[in-house]
């Protein structure tokens, strides 16, 4: 689960981690109100969306004046927000943060991650902040400094002080940067994060060390201990086909393709999306229902995928293992006599008691179109989607 | 022979009175593994499918003499309950559950590194279908039917798409000698590399099979490694090639985030390491029988 940036600013804070002052607002007055309480005479305003790249996208300007906070939050409020990260559909701005704007020395990066290699927390620092961390790994990969932290006893000092001196942060500045480091090694690990990132953390012409940026990951196995972290979840951010799914225990990924996809299990969903692909075609969805696939499941699957409108073609793919076919075939007909479908439905069942699954397929009187191996299942999927378009141009051209 | 499992290996299983483990237990025994004790705390003294409940690991491996462990505890108790068997001596592990936070999986790995390695217990999953020996036993939730008894190793990550190259084998004729899931979580107890170190000893196993997927490390480090040391025949297929960078496909552990872990690097980096890489899931039986030199 991702958070805003002036949420991350406030747990991080929370944990020794100095940062700017700042404010959030929900309207252009607002924002200059705070902006006013704030003191000052030069401001950030800055859109809070979950996607980097907000600078280069025009979601974070410097202000001068009352009037100048008025028209960059008119333009911000309402918008989506378009950057690398989010996709052409962009992510809406519903709330922006004004900050006081600080006298810059230096720009540092600073990020924790769960190592899958080492399998352990790693701290990745650089002295090139401010740049993304592709861009840095590629232009400046000397620059990275790595540091992988022992899960019994945690960050240590010394760890801490090496990462600092290693940046050539100045003496009299190491001891704020340890600070820093340790805060944020203990919010990680406290909070069940599963990414940390200050992009840039400054160093101010009054010998500060601030985080400018933040922005923080959390676990979703682990939000179960964490509810004020579950609190912070904001669906504006999310998709909300994703969110849906999320809410019905379903695990989907929305794509660009017009094959809706049917599967139990996620590496099977993927091999399934592959092979369609490979068939010529293009899926529209990542679905795992999970191992049960349950006649229920198997409804709230439907619904769910055809939520989609690109979708003009449904594959289904069950591999029931533990289930028998016969009871997913039941629900499958049961589900496709419930929503009266009118584009093609293919389903390839195997496993367990396969042939009387196939047989309650053909009985139904449904046109199912059945399948009996994986790639025979795609290209009956793409077939019978390319056929409904030809047919659809037809109509449409008679 | 086969790896980590045979018809010796006395189990028990950790949360035994739940719905889905007494479903599981059931199946298992039926398969003919022995399934010797359950551990519950605060239910010792109760019997499921005949079998006996202990409180505790310890009191459970003194009374039965159990050396293996398949865990069907809830995600925020299962990382206790895998330190639990590590403590108490069992030798392998095998656990089902989805959903154990990260960080709770890298306090497990440290505290099993407590244990010198002669006595240190091997772990697979978390978030796995289990391991089996076909006609031999069975420690998880798959389907044992659909496996033969052979000489194929096969390493997966997914549960389903394991059975489907499975059942692949099966309509040719071709067994498989262990078949263990390594799960679909981002912190797993065993990698692939660890598994294939034990298929190049099998003297039962003559090629392996990796079921891969986007997402992590292991699949490149497997590649490092089977240059180097395997002198097995290694087929591989690694699913998500239309899977978008960023997001989680479904197991925690499927998202690309670094150079490296999307399909078709994966397929690059293991096909330049001499792996035989099935090109889609419809085909890895058929890859498999061409490699063994059967007809497909």
């Amino acid at each position: 689960m991702d958070i805003h940036e002036y949420q991350a600013k406030e747990v991080l804070s929370n944990f020794g981690v100095a940062v700017p002052s700042g404010a959030l607002a929900y309207s252009p007055e607002q924002a200059a109100y705070r902006a006013r309480e704030l003191g000052g005479d030069k401001w950030i305003v800055k859109a809070q969306v979950h996607a980097g790249g907000r600078g280069k996208a025009g979601g974070v300007k410097l202000c001068n004046s009352e009037s100048e906070i008025h028209e960059a939050c008119d333009e911000m409020f309402g918008r989506k927000l378009v950057t690398h990260q989010t996709g052409p559909e962009g992510k809406g701005i519903y709330r922006v943060y004004v900050e006081s704007a600080v006298p810059i020395d230096r720009e540092i990066y600073l990020g924790f991650v769960l190592d899958r290699s080492s399998q352990r927390v790693m701290i990745v620092a650089s002295s090139e902040g401010g740049m993304e961390i592709e861009e840095i790994s590629a232009e400046r990969p000397d620059s990275i400094v790595r540091s992988i932290v022992e899960p019994a006893v945690g960050l240590q000092e010394f760890q801490a002080r090496e990462i600092a001196f290693n940046l050539g942060i100045e003496p009299r500045l190491v001891q704020q940067m340890v600070r820093t480091l340790q805060g944020c090694y203990a919010a990680f690990s406290e909070l069940d994060a599963t990414m940390v990132e200050i992009n840039p953390l400054v160093i101010t012409g009054d010998d500060r060390v601030l985080a400018l940026d933040a922005k923080m990951s959390f676990d979703d196995n682990a939000l179960f201990r964490h509810p004020q972290i579950s609190e912070l979840r904001d669906k504006s951010q999310e998709d909300p086909r994703e969110s849906r799914a999320a809410d019905r225990g379903l695990s989907y990924v929305g794509l660009d393709g017009n094959i809706g996809c049917i599967v139990n299990g996620a590496g099977l969903a993927m091999a399934t999306m592959d092979t369609i692909k490979l068939a010529g075609g293009e899926p529209a969805n990542f679905l795992d229902i999970g191992g049960g696939a349950s006649p229920e499941r198997v409804a709230k699957a439907f619904r769910l995928v055809l939520s989609d409108k690109n979708v003009q073609a449904v594959l289904v793919n069950i591999f029931a293992g533990i289930n028998r076919c016969d009871w997913v075939a039941e629900g499958v007909v049961q589900a496709l006599r419930e929503l009266e479908l009118d584009i093609p439905v293919i389903v390839r069942l195997a496993g367990t008691n396969v042939e009387e699954g196939q047989k309650i397929l053909a009985k139904s009187g449904l046109p199912i179109i059945r399948a009996t191996t994986l790639m025979e299942a795609a290209e009956r999927a793409v077939g019978a989607w390319q056929n409904d378009l030809t047919q659809n141009t037809k109509m449409r051209a008679v | 022979m086969s790896i980590l499992l045979n018809r010796n290996s006395r189990v028990i299983v950790q949360g035994i009175t739940g719905r889905m483990a007494r479903f599981h237990t059931k199946d298992m025994l039926e398969y003919g593994t022995n399934v010797v004790g359950g551990v519950v705390p605060g239910k010792g003294g109760e019997t499921v499918e005949g079998v006996p409940v202990f409180d505790t690991v310890k009191q459970a491996v003194e009374a039965t003499g159990a050396d293996a462990s398949l865990v069907f505890v809830p995600p925020p108790f299962a990382a206790d309950s895998i330190m639990e068997a590590a403590d108490a001596g069992i030798r392998y592990c095998v656990c089902i559950t989805d959903g154990i936070p990260a960080q709770d999986m890298i306090r497990v790995k440290r505290y099993m590194y407590r244990y010198p390695k002669e006595k240190r217990m091997v772990l697979t999953g978390p978030n796995c279908a289990g391991t089996i020996s076909p006609g031999k036993a069975l420690l998880g939730i798959m389907p044992g039917h659909i496996y033969l008894p052979g000489n194929v190793g096969i390493i997966g990550r997914s549960g389903t798409l394991g059975y489907e190259a499975a059942a692949q084998l099966k309509e040719r004729g071709i067994g498989v000698s262990t078949s263990v899931g390594i799960g679909g979580d981002p912190i797993n107890g065993s990698s692939f590399r660890d598994i294939l170190e034990r298929f190049e000893w099998d003297e039962d196993t003559e090629v392996i099979a990796m079921i891969g997927e986007i997402g992590g490390p292991q699949e490149a480090e497997a590649a490092e490694y089977i240059r180097d040391h395997i002198t097995k025949p290694v087929i591989a297929y690694v699913a998500g090639l239309t899977a978008p960078k960023g997001r989680t496909m479904g197991h925690a552990g499927a998202i690309i985030s670094a150079f490296g872990e999307s399909a078709s690097e994966k397929v690059e980096i293991l096909s330049a390491a001499g792996v035989t890489v099935a090109e889609n899931p419809a085909v890895i039986g058929e890859t498999i029988a061409r490699v063994m030199g059967k007809a497909a």
